[in-house]
């Protein structure tokens, strides 16, 4: 039992979550091995920050059993609390306070002393590239800046567990990189257990182990992004021809490398193991039967493609129109 | 001893917000010097009451409880915008008591509000506004501490069930300002219409103001001892249910 809570601190079976007739998570059933960097992906509304709550003691479960280093989320509070660091998707520091005293005050809720407390602070702020900064009112601090306060803060107890929830909404390109730097290097270096939120494809698959795709409140998909992508069967090929012939994509669908084709119009999209290699059959196959190539792209697959594949939906469809989002970006980004 | 520790940590965090903000700080010690100086002159001329009290003497404990009023109850209602700006979330996933975080919150909101309260008496006892006996002045700093505590925990039963700083507004327009102006704070409580007699009688800073009046100036509507007893009796009312529905409250 106490090899299994070190090796994975995260275990949920069954974990159901209801708001009145709405359906949050249906019954998910998840193990989380310690060291990963765990990344859950899905659209706006998937279920993501409810698992997150859940997994944090915010929110109660309605079924299901979900224990956190060993303890029950519904009957150890405490002891999950204690255990893992959480940064929110909205902000949540005191502004009127300094970084540092923003530390502080997490260090002496968490019952730390003050000789610890010191150190830690030292050592968080330095890891975010803060300490400089640490007498700074956090009003005067930047959004990265921020956001990089709560990373630190996150870890000022030294937590067995990292949640963060939607890391880098809101951030420009650059601090977003900067942001995953830390990350990473708070898994590689420091080898601590991370589990975030995300419903940027870009970000899963540069920085997660290991995602998992929420749909609906249901796990999906569940693997290294490189095997989830790999799962599609390769890279997809766009070809605008002259005319699509029967004989042409019958005789592509006998390649070797192709997986699928799918015809529209003039309009072709092909799926194949390896893109490049494939590419010089097709123009011989196109030559040989008289078609005209008079487009072609190709493009690696992604997470996105990924999600098209398992659900029947693009993940991007729905522009941020909820005004809550609206306001946490403007808030994210520092403008009240 | 966690729980202490807590309490302490809250506590020092509204201290530190007290002293950063020098205009708030400004601004909450005017306010009363204004609306004394004020009231108490454009009244002067018009105002007979028990004798060679003066209007200006005769408001200055009530508007020492307007000032604890104020001060208290936007401190209490200040966790709404703890919630609005997410630092509540970063208070409430912590391993600590809930009762421990309120009762934190309640006592650095004291504290501010006593201080900021007494620079105001001190000035009053200064001019030789108000002249208490030194009994006198320990009641009054019991009446004090009793309408703050009461009315920190009053803001923070309201901000408990709100969600949005919008219902600030309201919470000003109809409670603290009927409160305020039904106390007696600026005119006496005898020879009033029954309807509003009626008002004054159920609102509890009437006690508080006649209470402070008593201590601080000798003259009292009401025994003292009834005035201290429904004060006692709001604040555990208050904080109860504070207590009960700041529990309740979802991170």
């Amino acid at each position: 039992m106490d090899v299994r809570k070190n090796d994975v601190p995260i275990v949920i079976s069954g974990l159901t979550k209801t708001f009145g007739t709405l359906t949050a998570l249906d019954s998910i059933d998840l193990e989380i091995r310690r060291g990963e960097l765990f990344g859950l992906l899905g659209p706006n509304g998937a279920g993501k920050t409810t698992l997150l709550s859940i997994l944090s003691t915010i929110l109660p479960a309605s079924s299901g059993k979900a224990v956190v280093c060993g303890f029950d989320v519904g009957r150890k509070r405490s002891e999950v609390r204690r255990s893992i660091g959480i940064v929110f998707q909205d902000p949540s520091l005191d502004d009127e306070l300094t970084g540092e005293e923003n530390l502080d005050f997490h260090g002496r809720l968490y019952g730390m002393s003050r000789e610890r407390r010191r150190e830690r602070i030292r050592k968080t702020l330095k890891l975010v590239d803060l300490y400089d900064r640490r007498e700074g009112i956090v009003k005067t601090y930047s959004g990265g800046m921020r956001r990089r306060l709560e990373l630190a803060r996150g870890l000022m107890h030294e937590p067995l567990v990292l949640f963060l929830d939607e890391p880098t909404l809101g951030l420009d390109p650059q601090t977003r990189r900067k942001v995953w730097a830390y990350i990473r290097e708070l898994n590689e270096t420091h080898g601590l257990t991370l589990i975030l939120t995300t419903h940027y494809m870009d970000e899963a698959e540069q920085l997660c182990s290991r995602v998992a795709i929420i749909d609906q409140g249901r796990i999906v998909a569940l693997d290294t992004p490189a095997a989830l992508m790999a799962s599609l069967g390769g890279d997809t090929l766009n070809l605008v021809v002259s005319t699509a012939s029967e004989v042409f994509i019958h005789s592509l669908r006998k390649l070797e490398e192709v997986r699928s084709v799918v015809c529209e119009a003039n309009r072709l999209r092909v799926r194949a193991a390896v893109g490049e290699s494939v590419l010089p059959r097709i123009f011989a196959l196109a030559q040989s039967l008289g078609v005209h190539i008079t487009e072609l792209s190709t493009r690696k697959s992604n997470l996105e493609d990924v999600f098209l594949a398992v659900t029947g939906r693009h993940m991007r469809d729905e522009p941020i129109t909820r005004p809550t989002d609206r306001i946490r970006l403007m808030r994210r980004s520092g403008k009240r | 001893m966690s729980i202490l520790t807590t309490v302490h940590t809250l506590w020092l965090r509204e201290m530190k917000r007290f002293l950063r903000n020098r205009s708030r700080l400004i601004g909450s010690i005017a306010l009363p010097l204004i609306f004394l100086g004020i009231l108490g002159t454009g009244f002067a001329g018009h105002f007979r009451y028990k004798g060679d009290v003066s209007y200006t003497e005769f408001i200055a404990p009530g508007i020492l409880a307007m000032q604890l009023l104020f001060s208290s109850m936007f401190g209490g209602l200040s966790v709404l915008w703890d919630k609005q700006f997410g630092f509540m979330k970063e208070i409430l996933v912590a391993p600590v008591s809930r009762i421990a975080i309120m009762t934190g919150k309640t006592i650095g909101t004291v504290t501010t509000s006593m201080l900021k309260a007494l620079v105001f008496l001190v000035a009053m006892l200064a001019t030789g506004l108000v002249k208490p006996s030194f009994s006198g002045l320990l009641l009054t700093l019991a009446f004090m501490i009793l309408i703050s505590a009461a009315f920190v925990s009053l803001g923070i039963t309201f901000a408990a069930r709100m969600s949005d700083p919008q219902g600030f507004q309201l919470i000003m327009n109809f409670v603290i300002m009927p409160i305020f102006f039904l106390s007696g704070a600026l005119f006496p409580l005898e020879g009033l219409p029954v309807w509003l007699k009626a008002l004054t009688y159920v609102n509890p800073l009437t006690y508080g103001v006649d209470g402070m009046r008593y201590a601080l100036n000798g003259s009292a509507h009401f025994p003292p001892f009834l005035s201290l007893g429904v004060l006692f009796g709001f604040w555990l009312l208050t904080s109860l249910v504070g207590a009960w529905l700041f529990e309740k409250m979802p991170a």
